[in-house]
């Protein structure tokens, strides 16, 4: 059965959601985990404030509030709907694709979806405060791995299944590029620390933030440095939250709409684009020419593919 | 009145024995442990908000979904029960289909001087576009719900035909799901007929009525205002059961005579949709202008005879509670057949002598009005306030012809799990027909249930539950 438009565009946009909802729950376990090191007077931190500055959501909240101390970062991060990234604002958003897409997507897939939502729509804010905050934020990438699960387990793999599968990947890509950047914001006034104590423990967390300070052993064997892990995370195709991986995975999932479709599209050339940044480097140049320029275009070229699919594929 | 009798319980005879229908029903009943049923409530619950069989209601911030009400005890129905009754219900769908036919044609019936000319002709839900055109295979009215409630061991009374957008088959099917889930010990005991064909049934309908000119599989369309119509849910549950593609009004564009949806690929033609959008949303161009619901020019493509309609714009004549009472004459004209189902009596305002009858009678009677549903602008008489009496007294002095009035009918009852007991509760049913090449009736339909002990407003909108309905082969 041909699809419609609007089916393709809701499912791209559910699975981003989801995706979404994932990272900025480990985003804002990392921001945590780092305000938690260094304390700031009146409980301020500007490892919290860094960490928005990476999801871009720091505008909006210096609009509501004065402090960005724990609680109100947590509440805004997870709670608010004006936050259009809020955890919040992302299942729902995503709940309301779903419904949309209902005879699109498996029950599975809607009831992983439906529950998730209905469970966190119950959370009152003030319930999760302090030591609570740490299980919510595991809940929540729980959610979101039952999710893709329902979805790996049961989806046709049809062009349905690459529309959601691209979304999860450009999402990812996203938001992998942005918690690297993060280190970009945490370091950048206090450059001489380069290769300090402070500075192994911020990459940690963002090896954490990945759900990958364990692989990271298994693949260098090595005490933990800045370079390894910044080529763990962008260079190596076989973690699965790195810019490599990601970026394999837009462009195999293009191509594969390309051979359902029968005709070459023009966002498999944007996602060819996004592809060779990660394959024709190393660590040494893109250090060379300053991490946060690359992610910069990396994050660019990854909004591309996004506007090219919407254009190929008739989203409206 | 027949309100002061003990209603008819469908489960136990006068004397207290078990009716032959339900006697696996009342032994499996007596079997369930304390507290099963109430288990069985909480878990049907679960198994109906997870899935998200929702309603939603209007104007209302939190919670805008509500689950409906599910009883797992289920209401039988013998199977020479059913016989007679779809045997009524296929005459009564033919017969309206007629009547819809001629009404949009030659208007025999109406020179015939069987039903005023007034009644039709200035009735908001006549649409004069409708005149002269020619629906394929003639079925105006494709999908029916007829709402019936029984009063004694042979005596079934026909509410009303809803032949616009009948809504509720969704809960019948789940009902079904839920309680082969719940109770399959219950089912090893019975003999049930199945309901889970309807989807099948639905979709050979739907490709059946395809205008003439379509080669190959017609390409079928649920049309749903979108995800805040409060049958959201059935749309997607309908439109995913038939494998249809399931479109809001901007999803789909006419372009020279033909309806198109606009896919991953580009345009591509539909053939039938079946709409659940009401006649004045449907075409900006030809109804409402200010809709944005419904689709410019899709009305001139139906008139063009390149999409089928389902069902049909301006069928809404056939079931208005005014057009209601001259079913059992409409029958007789078309068919040349008595009813075999009875309408209720239903007594006419506009006429001197009633009216005064009605006005003097009020505290026994139903008054509803003409163009209401889901229960709203209705009174039931015996349970009303003396305040209500008078203020229904005085709208049908204002606007006689705006209500009709009917005896208070002792709808039958059936057992019903009530906080952990069980305990009998009046209850409808409104069974589904399918009308394309053939007229298709699922046996069952749903029931509901009034869950308020002795309320007899079953409305979804007004607390009324679901049950789940079995007809036993034989």
């Amino acid at each position: 059965m041909k699809m419609l438009g609007r089916t393709a565009q809701n499912l791209f946009w559910l699975s981003r959601y989801v995706e979404r909802a994932e990272n900025m729950a480990r985003l804002l376990e990392v921001g945590y985990r780092m305000s938690l090191t260094s304390r700031r007077e009146g409980g301020a931190s500007e490892h919290l404030v860094s960490m928005m500055q990476a999801a871009e959501v720091d505008e909006g909240f210096d609009a509501k509030h004065d402090v960005a101390d724990v609680d109100t970062v947590a509440r805004y991060m997870m709670f608010d709907p004006d936050n259009p990234s809020s955890v919040y604002s992302c299942l729902e958003a995503a709940r309301t694709n779903a419904r949309s897409v209902r005879t699109a997507i498996t029950t599975d897939v809607w009831e992983s979806m439906n529950g998730a939502w209905l469970d966190y729509a119950q959370i009152k804010p003030r319930d999760v405060r302090g030591a609570k905050l740490l299980g919510l934020l595991q809940w929540v990438k729980q959610r979101s791995h039952e999710f893709r699960g329902a979805m790996l387990g049961t989806k046709l793999r049809d062009d349905g299944f690459s529309f959601l599968q691209a979304g999860n990947f450009v999402e990812r890509a996203d938001n992998t590029a942005r918690i690297l950047d993060m280190k970009y914001y945490v370091l950048l006034p206090r450059a001489t620390l380069v290769g300090g104590d402070l500075d192994i423990q911020q990459w940690t967390l963002i090896l954490r933030a990945a759900s990958a300070h364990r692989a990271y052993r298994h693949v260098y064997h090595d005490r933990y440095k800045s370079e390894n892990i910044a080529d763990f995370l962008i260079l190596r195709s076989e973690m699965p939250r790195s810019l490599a991986h990601c970026a394999d995975f837009v462009k195999q999932n293009l191509d594969n709409l390309g051979r359902l479709y029968g005709r070459k599209a023009d966002c498999q050339d944007a996602a060819d684009s996004l592809l060779s940044m990660v394959q024709n480097t190393d660590m040494e140049a893109i250090f060379g020419h300053g991490l946060h320029e690359f992610l910069t275009e990396f994050i660019a070229r990854n909004n591309r593919v996004t506007e090219a699919l919407s254009e190929s594929y008739n989203f409206y | 009145m027949m309100g002061e009798k003990t209603p008819f319980d469908e489960m136990y005879n006068p004397d207290g024995s078990v009716r032959e229908p339900y006697r696996a029903l009342s032994e499996w009943l007596d079997e369930q442990p304390d507290k099963a049923l109430a288990l069985m409530q909480t878990d049907a619950e679960a198994i109906f908000r997870k899935l998200g069989i929702t309603f939603a209601v209007y104007g209302s911030e939190e919670g805008t979904e509500k689950v409906i009400p599910f009883d797992v005890i289920p209401r039988i129905i013998a199977a020479n029960e059913w016989r007679r009754l779809s045997k009524g219900i296929e005459q009564r769908v033919k017969a309206l289909n007629a009547f819809l036919y001629d009404i949009y044609h030659r208007q025999e019936i109406l020179k015939a001087g069987r039903v005023p000319e007034k009644l039709i002709l200035n009735n908001e839900a006549f649409c004069p576009q409708m005149m002269g055109l020619e629906p394929a295979r003639g079925v105006y009215a494709h999908i029916i719900g007829v709402d019936i409630v029984r009063v004694g061991p042979d005596e079934f009374y026909v509410l009303e035909d809803n032949l616009r957008t009948p809504s509720g088959v969704s809960y019948m099917l789940e009902d079904r799901e839920a309680m082969m889930i719940l109770a399959p010990d219950l089912f090893q005991k019975s003999k049930v007929a199945p309901v889970e064909t309807y989807p099948e049934n639905l979709r050979r309908t739907l490709e059946s009525v395809a205008p003439e000119n379509v080669r190959g599989t017609p390409n079928i369309a649920v049309l749903t205002p979108g995800i805040y119509n409060s049958a959201y849910f059935e749309h997607s549950f309908l439109a995913d059961q038939m494998g249809a593609q399931l479109c809001e009004g901007p999803d789909l564009f006419v372009d020279g005579g033909k309806v198109y949806m606009r896919t991953t690929t580009g345009p591509e033609q539909v053939h039938v949709i079946y709409r659940r959008i009401d006649d004045d949303y449907l075409d900006p161009l030809t109804f409402r202008p200010d809709s944005m619901l419904g689709v410019p020019g899709i009305f001139d493509a139906y008139r063009a005879g390149n999409v089928t309609l389902v069902n049909a714009p301006g069928t809404g004549i056939a079931d208005d509670k005014a057009v209601y009472t001259y079913v059992p004459e409409i029958i007789e004209f078309y068919l040349g057949e008595k009813a075999l189902l009875n309408n209720v009596p239903t007594y006419n305002c506009t006429d001197e002598d009633q009216r005064a009858w009605v006005l003097e009678n009020i505290a026994d009677l139903v008054v509803k009005e003409v163009h209401g549903s889901g229960g709203y602008g209705m009174m039931v008489g015996p349970t009303a306030t003396k305040a209500q009496h008078a203020e229904f007294k005085k709208k049908i002095e204002a606007r006689p012809d705006n209500y009709i009035v009917q005896p208070t009918l002792n709808l039958s009852t059936c057992p019903t799990h009530i906080n952990g007991d069980v305990a009998p509760r009046h209850v409808d049913l409104r069974p589904y027909v399918l009308v394309g090449d053939e007229v298709r009736i699922t046996p069952g339909g749903l029931t509901r249930v009034a869950l308020k002990k002795g309320s007899l407003v079953v409305n979804s909108s007004q607390g009324g539950g679901t049950k789940d309905t079995w007809v036993l082969e034989d």
